[in-house]
């Protein structure tokens, strides 16, 4: 069930060029590994949606990328301020699959550590762009890390795994391409996370559809166009 | 004062417990035929609010009448249905299929091409075609808005929504290029509410109807400020995308506004910023 509170920030450290965002977990459920919450960025407008990256007790964790002035003024909390978190939202990954193995990219890598603590550590399979990057991977058990120009879909060992992935949008459609099984997250401009404000809209099915609704996780079957 | 969402800042059927909170709830724009709306990317916030180009996605006409209204008439709030088209005449077809609602003419969507009719010429169109309560929805991009505010009233609208968003771009932070796919969207959000209060202002000057006030609302003052300028109910849109409990923190921070003037309700604040101030003594040069 998902509930909005106002939480403290009890830690933010860096890891490569991402900030772990440590919050308390006052009353909210952690969820399912895959799903969001809404972040209150503050001095912006609109909060930011950003998939759990650990549950720690007592705590929430978000891995965050400071690509815009909402993921800055997120990187920049301080311990001691507050915060609207408002969630768990959307669609989770399926976890009774037989053979998984989680692919990712990037920045991709966040609801990682989450997913593989409730999976019970299944290999991981993932790519940066930089060793400076790669920090991030010591966040994620039994992963095999590659560096740009290798890719993660030239090491995927096809057809022998249930694939779980998390990255940036060409590296999912080649995933899509590989193993057309995989369970994709997605992500899309949100201004709410709960369905009303239309702005996440992806062709699901050969339809435009609210991906906080229907996703942000879904099967590589069901998405016909690219992620917005 | 009744507080309602703002038409498509809200899907009551996704969030029914948002919608409870609501004294009324306004639908997302209904159109004769299905639209997809307009292609991604279809949100993007600026530093004072946010631009959408939604395109009025919804699922027709028909699929209203026969899927979603039934639903939403269980969630037991009254219904408000915006209502849009593309002539007079497909406004009104669609006011003669529903009963039992207050319907709200979508006159003035940024994000489509404009009706071909005047705002009038369709407010005559629906009052022909329906003896429920209508509502026209107001752009304030007119210069003259009480011009076309009297011009409805004559032409038979029971009440205005002021105002829907204003047409606005933003530009991405490294490419340069419009982040919206369809490059424009309508701005709303704190950016809005000046406008909109000016909007306000100049109709509640030149009608007799009543008014729904929205645009930027985020408070209890902001609500206690479209009341001081005449609205009679007040409308929360991009606020919603925040924090879907404001209409619950709207309602009680408006109470604690109105006790701090000393101001019984909402109706003893209505209109005041029309009146002259209290004259005080001058003291004349001679």
């Amino acid at each position: 069930m998902s509930r909005r509170e106002r939480l403290r920030v009890v830690g933010a450290d860096p890891v490569g060029p991402y900030t772990l965002i440590r919050i308390e977990r006052g009353g909210l459920d952690p969820g399912i590994p895959g799903q969001f919450f809404m972040l209150e960025a503050p001095g912006r407008p609109l909060p930011r949606p950003m998939s759990l990256c650990a549950a720690p007790a007592g705590e929430l964790s978000f891995l965050i990328d400071p690509i815009g002035p909402g993921t800055r003024a997120l990187c920049a909390l301080s311990p001691g301020e507050e915060i609207g978190v408002f969630g768990p939202l959307g669609n989770g990954y399926r976890l009774d699959v037989e053979r998984p193995l989680l692919v990712g990219g990037g920045i991709g890598v966040a609801p990682f550590p989450y997913l593989s603590e409730q999976m019970g550590a299944p290999p991981a399979l993932l790519g940066f762009r930089s060793e400076w990057h790669a920090e991030a991977a010591s966040l994620v058990p039994n992963a095999e890390v590659v560096l740009e120009p290798t890719y993660v879909t030239e090491r995927i060992p096809v057809g022998r795994h249930d694939v779980l992935a998390c990255g940036p949008e060409p590296m999912l459609h080649a995933v899509r391409e590989l193993e057309p099984d995989a369970q994709l997250a997605w992500e899309a401009p949100m201004a709410c996370g709960y369905g009303a404000c239309y702005g996440c809209a992806v062709e699901i099915d050969g339809e435009l559809r609210r991906l906080c609704v229907e996703g942000p996780v879904l099967n590589g079957r069901v998405l016909e166009g690219a992620a917005a | 004062m009744r507080i309602l969402n703002a038409s498509g800042c809200l899907d009551a059927l996704t969030a029914p417990d948002v919608a409870r909170s609501l004294d009324a709830f306004v639908t997302k724009t209904v159109t004769p035929l299905p639209r997809e709306g307009n292609l991604p990317v279809r949100i993007a916030e600026t530093g004072a609010g946010m631009l959408n180009s939604i395109g009025l996605a919804n699922s027709g006409r028909d699929r209203f009448l026969s899927e979603a209204l039934p639903q939403l008439r269980e969630l037991d709030v009254p219904l408000w249905v915006s209502v849009g088209g593309f002539d007079a005449g497909e406004y009104a077809e669609t006011c003669a299929a529903l009963d039992d609602v207050t319907i709200e003419l979508n006159l003035s969507c940024p994000n489509v091409e404009e009706a071909a009719d005047s705002a009038a010429a369709i407010v005559a169109a629906c009052r022909e075609a329906t003896e429920l309560p209508l509502y026209a929805k107001l752009s304030p991009a007119n210069w003259d808005i009480s011009e076309v505010a009297r011009a409805v009233e004559a032409a038979g609208a029971d009440g205005l929504s002021l105002v829907n968003t204003i047409r606005g771009l933003t530009l991405d932070e490294r490419s340069l290029r419009p982040v919206l796919g369809p490059k424009v969207g309508g701005y709303s959000g704190p950016a809005l509410k000046p406008i909109a209060l000016a909007a306000l202002f100049a109709c509640y000057a030149a009608v007799d109807i009543p008014i729904i006030g929205m645009g930027g609302i985020e408070s209890g003052r902001d609500a206690l400020e479209f009341v001081a300028a005449g609205a009679t109910d007040v409308a929360l849109g991009t606020v919603l995308f925040s924090d879907p409990e404001a209409p619950v923190r709207i309602r009680d921070e408006l109470g604690a506004e109105l006790s701090a003037l000393g101001l019984g309700s909402p109706n003893e604040a209505r209109g005041r910023a029309h009146e002259a101030l209290e004259p005080f003594s001058h003291t004349h040069r001679t």
